[in-house]
């Protein structure tokens, strides 16, 4: 029994698609087993919103008369930073990016008030956001300066662009020294006094597909509320990292670099957010259609999250240093129990990825395929798996 | 006659200290004691009412000082933005008092207002600025 993404997509147009999220294919194999399962089901729809420091747009101003030449010269969206290493007007700003006058953690922990997270959040809400920039002047943009309001409906082009989302699975944190510590897994309390985790688990897309079978470059997915595209395997992709059984990796594995329209997407799903004492991030929203093309793709999305593993890493030291060490494993149903036993002691837990807000993407996303509004993509290439080679390496300093 | 209310949170090497003792007995202060949350393990949490004359309120606050106990002012007002909040679930760990709570269903947060002592723990810990202090 097999089926082809034509075939599903025929399907869609005439409004009969089956499609269930990756929480109710669990139940629907549990109870009909995969064979049927399959016949049934044709598209299964994974998401997750989380936050993902490798994101930010890039925006074609339009030119100014006279003409001006951002490219080389400095640009600020509401007092932060945007790279300008490109033609005239093209401009990009990174999700992490803070005002120069931000203090950072001079104060420590830094409270990171306004960021690049929140000027993408901004700009997509709709609201002006005040560009300030200067430039060198040359015979062809003799301009200097440019100061300006700037709204997402009169640029030319502004597109999200992210070059790492989606992490399939990631550590779960914890801080073994005798002091706080602020990292970008949050608040982490001394001497274990919570862990932090941050995967949508069971309806994380990457999960689903654990070795990239449907996922590639060219699938067309949910992001930020809007359509966008995966256009290659996101930076630090890991695929030949330790797998389960099941092919589910049980550290950070594969990652995706995505692209898609601002103008479509919506400020309910990209949401700019601070980190005390790390920073500022963007949280994105994201939600990817796997295609019930066999029994074998039915079978992996129907992962459930105990077997679905994370290695419990000490965000203190083993982290910062580099160093390959885990404190033991836990499976997603444990972490989202409240509670995970560490060392032989009880440590609460906490999630920076919303499992209820995974759950709404994909919920939507699942409408807009059975209304014909969604169809899937053949991907054109396919990401790097595990036979590969292809790995996360460190830097060699020199 | 002066009047404080503070919240008192000490590392547990001074958990044996008899600090309410020594505000009444050396400092001469009325000590009123609205909530308390202390265990051998953990981080003591306080929240007091000092009142007595304005100069022994100063020397009662000095000695917490000089104890590195961290003293904050005893919020007003918690308020819980449900709007903004997006269920992540990083806050749940830190409150010392279950005021937020997950339902391990629909890995919803609910904010119980009346349980919440307003330590402030979980403010800065929301990355989505849903959860607001008033002094
Ligand atoms: S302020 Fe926050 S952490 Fe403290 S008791 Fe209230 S809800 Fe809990
Ligand atoms: S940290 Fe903030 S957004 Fe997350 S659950 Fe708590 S209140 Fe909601």
């Amino acid at each position: 029994m097999s089926k082809t993404i034509a075939e599903i997509n025929e399907k869609i147009r005439k409004g009969k698609a089956v499609v269930v999220d990756a929480e109710e294919i669990i139940d629907l194999v549990e109870e009909k087993g995969v064979k049927k399962a399959t016949q049934e089901v044709d598209v299964v729809t994974t998401a997750t919103f989380g936050p993902m420091c490798s994101s930010g747009a890039y925006l074609n101003i339009g030119h100014s008369k006279p003409k001006i030449k951002l490219g080389g010269g400095r640009v600020y969206l509401n007092n932060i930073p945007a790279y300008a290493g490109f033609a005239a007007v093209d401009i990009y700003l990174g999700a992490t990016a803070l005002p120069e006058d931000d203090p950072r953690n001079e104060v420590f922990p830094g409270k990171f008030e306004y960021g690049g997270g929140h000027a993408i959040q901004d700009l997509v809400a709709g609201k002006d956001i005040k560009l300030v920039a200067s430039a060198y002047g040359t015979d062809c943009y003799p301009r200097k300066n440019l100061k300006t309001l700037i709204n997402l409906k009169d640029l030319n082009e502004a597109v999200l662009f992210n070059p790492r989302n989606a992490y399939q699975n990631y550590n779960v944190a914890v801080n073994l020294s005798d002091k706080t510590i602020y990292t970008y897994m949050g608040v982490l309390k001394a001497n274990m006094g919570n862990a932090n985790y941050c995967s949508a688990g069971q309806l994380s897309p990457l999960l689903n597909d654990p070795l990239y079978k449907t996922i590639g470059i060219g699938s067309r997915i949910f992001l930020g509320g809007g359509t966008g595209y995966v256009i290659w395997q996101g930076t630090q992709h890991n695929p030949t990292a330790q797998r389960k059984d099941n092919d589910v990796p049980s550290v950070p594995a594969g990652t995706l670099a995505v692209i898609g329209d601002l103008k479509e997407m919506s400020s309910e799903y990209l949401v700019g957010i601070t980190m005390p004492g790390y920073g500022v991030t963007l949280t994105v929203g994201i939600g990817i259609p796997i295609p019930i093309l066999n029994e074998e793709i039915c079978r992996y999305t129907a992962v459930k999250d105990e077997d679905i593993w994370a290695q419990i890493v000490d965000y203190s030291s083993s982290y910062p240093l580099g160093k390959k060490e885990s404190l033991g494993e836990v499976n997603y149903a444990q972490l989202k129990s409240g509670k995970i036993l560490v060392k032989n002691r009880d440590v609460l837990t906490g999630s920076l990825s919303s499992y209820s807000k995974a759950k709404e993407i994909a919920t939507i996303f699942k409408e807009w395929i059975e209304k014909g509004r969604f169809l899937l993509s053949e991907p054109v290439a396919y990401l790097p798996g595990p036979d590969t080679g292809y790995s996360f390496k460190p830097l060699k300093e020199r | 006659m002066a009047k404080r209310r503070l919240v008192l949170t000490f590392p547990p090497k001074l958990v044996e200290e008899p600090i309410t003792y020594r505000l009444i007995k050396d400092y001469d202060l009325v000590v009123n004691i609205l909530r308390a949350k202390i265990s051998p393990e953990e981080e003591g949490r306080l929240m007091i009412e000092l009142s007595g004359e304005k100069s022994a309120l100063k020397r009662g606050v000095d000695y917490l000082n000089r104890l590195k106990v961290n003293i904050q002012p005893l919020a007003r007002d918690i308020r819980w933005l449900e709007e903004k909040c997006t269920h992540c679930t990083v806050c749940v760990s830190l409150c010392p008092t279950e005021a937020i709570v997950v339902d391990r269903n629909s890995m919803k947060i609910s904010f119980n207002k009346n349980k919440c002592i307003a330590c402030g723990a979980c403010i800065p810990a929301c990355p989505y600025k849903a959860i607001e202090i008033l002094f």
